[in-house]
């Protein structure tokens, strides 16, 4: 295997940071979200997120095992995707979906590209995007909170902003989760605390987040809808992927300039969608888009060596 | 020419030389019609024909071409035999005419028979350049109809034009698209390239392990 160099100029910084406490603090960042999907649409989505994480632990051991690598669940990474996937699913799913995502995501994404840190675009992100192309029917049949055994259809507020139809629902219930949509998207508090959580112990830096929100802030400020930003901010799955999603360690630059620009390309490519798009929603074509653009970041944008000086034109 | 030969170049084309696996040549025809095992069977009987009978002729003219102006030659040589397949499918196969659409047409500049009158027809005899374009024509086929038999499978749940799981089976749509196919492609090679190392590592490792078992027995 090639070994990858570390672009950063020294003073290099030691932590006592690793892979298991990161992915168990993103765990512990994602149970607000949980709570408000088993509050708001049923105890169902238990069954969703089980199967999720149970067919992504499941897969990554079996791979590891079959190429007789080292088997490493207990990273938590895999069951870091395969809890983000369900998240990213509707509450209702067939059994299919969480099993056939979580396979996609680590068998295809994962570990045929190599494994934990050479994934080149965000596994459960990809899945999603697998699932969403390939039973589109299933992926946006949202039910509605509360809607107990008897679902009842909804709409996500995107989807009536982009299709016509019911009114859209109002700020305080899309900022509690009291609207249709993916499992852990609607709840915007629950977000805030699981993100807030992440920024507090340094899990993930504030860049990407606050480039990626502001630019969405502005973009809808600029195609004059001021009275719109708390909507598209609070709307579809822009706080679980600003927070969640795009701030994943393997598929998003490291050089500080380089995640800025991160943030904004999202943010532009998620509004540019929103806007103009066949689809209501764009925040997992953005990041994986951007995902994709990560290594060429980093090497445009790597910060300066301590000492070294601008060439001058001669 | 001997029987060997011709056998050699046969299956040179079919395996060794496998135009979308070991060549990957002519991607686009492979990705737009594995939709379905029928597209494929059918895409692959068209290129059979079209580089049999092109590699035949540019093989007889290859005394007579200019090498200044070959490929221009070779393009009306193959777009000849194209025009005839497909006014033929479109007399008596409107179905497959149809669903091939556009890719039929576009046999012409399909690079795995340029390839093929540059690098095979154009430097032998008429039957090697003939049994040259069957093998190739044969592996190309084979390859489609394996990537269209997954996709069809995954995407439609059916082989053929045959339902295989059932009307319960909820087909996986993007396999049947074009990021599917990019997919099974990608896989496919992979498994292929998996087993041909696998049979060279075998091949050198062959007279090493009679050594080392050799050595074994002394112990």
């Amino acid at each position: 295997m090639q070994q990858e160099l570390i672009l950063s100029g020294s003073p290099h910084i030691k932590s006592t940071q690793s892979t298991t406490r990161i992915m168990l603090d993103v765990i512990i960042a994602l149970i607000p979200a949980c709570i408000a999907a088993v509050y708001f649409f049923g105890t169902g989505c238990l069954m969703t997120i089980a199967l999720c994480i149970g067919s992504a632990v499941g897969c990554e051991a079996a791979v590891q095992f079959f190429t007789k690598k080292e088997v490493t669940i207990s990273d938590l990474s895999a069951v870091v995707t395969g809890l983000l996937l369900a998240l990213n699913l509707p509450a209702n799913v067939p059994w299919y979906l969480p099993v056939c995502g979580s396979a996609f995501a680590i068998i295809i994404v994962k570990q045929c590209f190599g494994g934990l840190g050479h994934n080149f675009m965000n596994p459960a992100l990809a899945a999603r995007c697998f699932l969403l192309i390939s039973w589109p029917v299933a992926m946006t049949t949202f039910i509605a909170p509360h809607a107990g055994v008897d679902a009842v259809a909804s709409a996500t507020p995107l989807g009536i902003l982009k299709e016509g139809g019911d009114a859209v629902p109002g700020l305080w219930d899309m900022f509690t989760g009291n609207i249709g949509g993916s499992m852990g998207e609607t709840s915007v508090i629950a977000l805030l605390i699981g993100g807030a959580y992440l920024l507090i112990r340094r899990v993930i830096s504030w860049r990407i987040p606050c480039a990626y929100l502001g630019t969405v802030a502005l973009i809808t400020l600029l195609t004059g809808q001021p009275g719109m930003i708390l909507f598209e901010l609070f709307a579809g799955g822009l706080m679980l992927g600003a927070f969640f999603m795009a701030t994943d360690y393997v598929s998003s630059p490291s050089s500080p300039k380089a995640q800025l620009v991160f943030g904004i390309g999202c943010g532009v490519i998620t509004m540019v969608v929103r806007l103009w798009g066949g689809y209501p929603e764009g925040v997992s074509f953005s990041i994986l888009f951007m995902n994709l653009l990560t290594p060429l970041l980093d090497k445009v944008l790597r910060p300066k060596v301590f000492g070294e000086v601008k060439k001058v034109n001669e | 020419m001997d029987k060997q030969v011709m056998k050699g170049v046969f299956l040179n084309g079919v395996f060794n030389e496998n135009p979308t696996f070991r060549l990957v040549l002519g991607m686009c025809p492979t990705i737009a019609v594995t939709t379905s095992a029928i597209n494929a069977v059918g895409m692959g009987a068209a290129v059979i024909f079209v580089l049999t009978c092109s590699n035949m002729l540019i093989s007889l003219l290859r005394n007579f071409i200019p090498d200044k102006v070959r490929i221009p030659c070779y393009v009306v040589v193959i777009a000849m035999f194209v025009t005839v397949v497909q006014m033929v499918l479109q007399a008596f196969i409107p179905s497959l005419y149809e669903s091939l659409g556009l890719f039929l047409p576009l046999i012409v500049v399909n690079c795995i028979i340029l390839a093929r009158a540059e690098s095979f027809a154009a430097k032998n005899s008429v039957l090697p350049s003939m049994m040259d374009g069957i093998g190739i024509g044969v592996g190309f086929t084979a390859a489609l109809t394996m990537i269209a038999a997954v996709r069809e499978l995954l995407g439609n749940g059916s082989l053929f034009g045959i339902s295989v799981f059932g009307a319960d089976y909820p087909p996986a749509l993007m396999f049947i698209l074009a990021p599917g196919g990019f997919l099974v492609l990608g896989l496919l090679l992979a498994l292929i390239n998996k087993i041909v190392l696998q049979r060279e590592k075998a091949k050198e490792k062959e007279p090493k392990e009679k050594t080392a078992r050799a050595e074994e027995v002394h112990e």
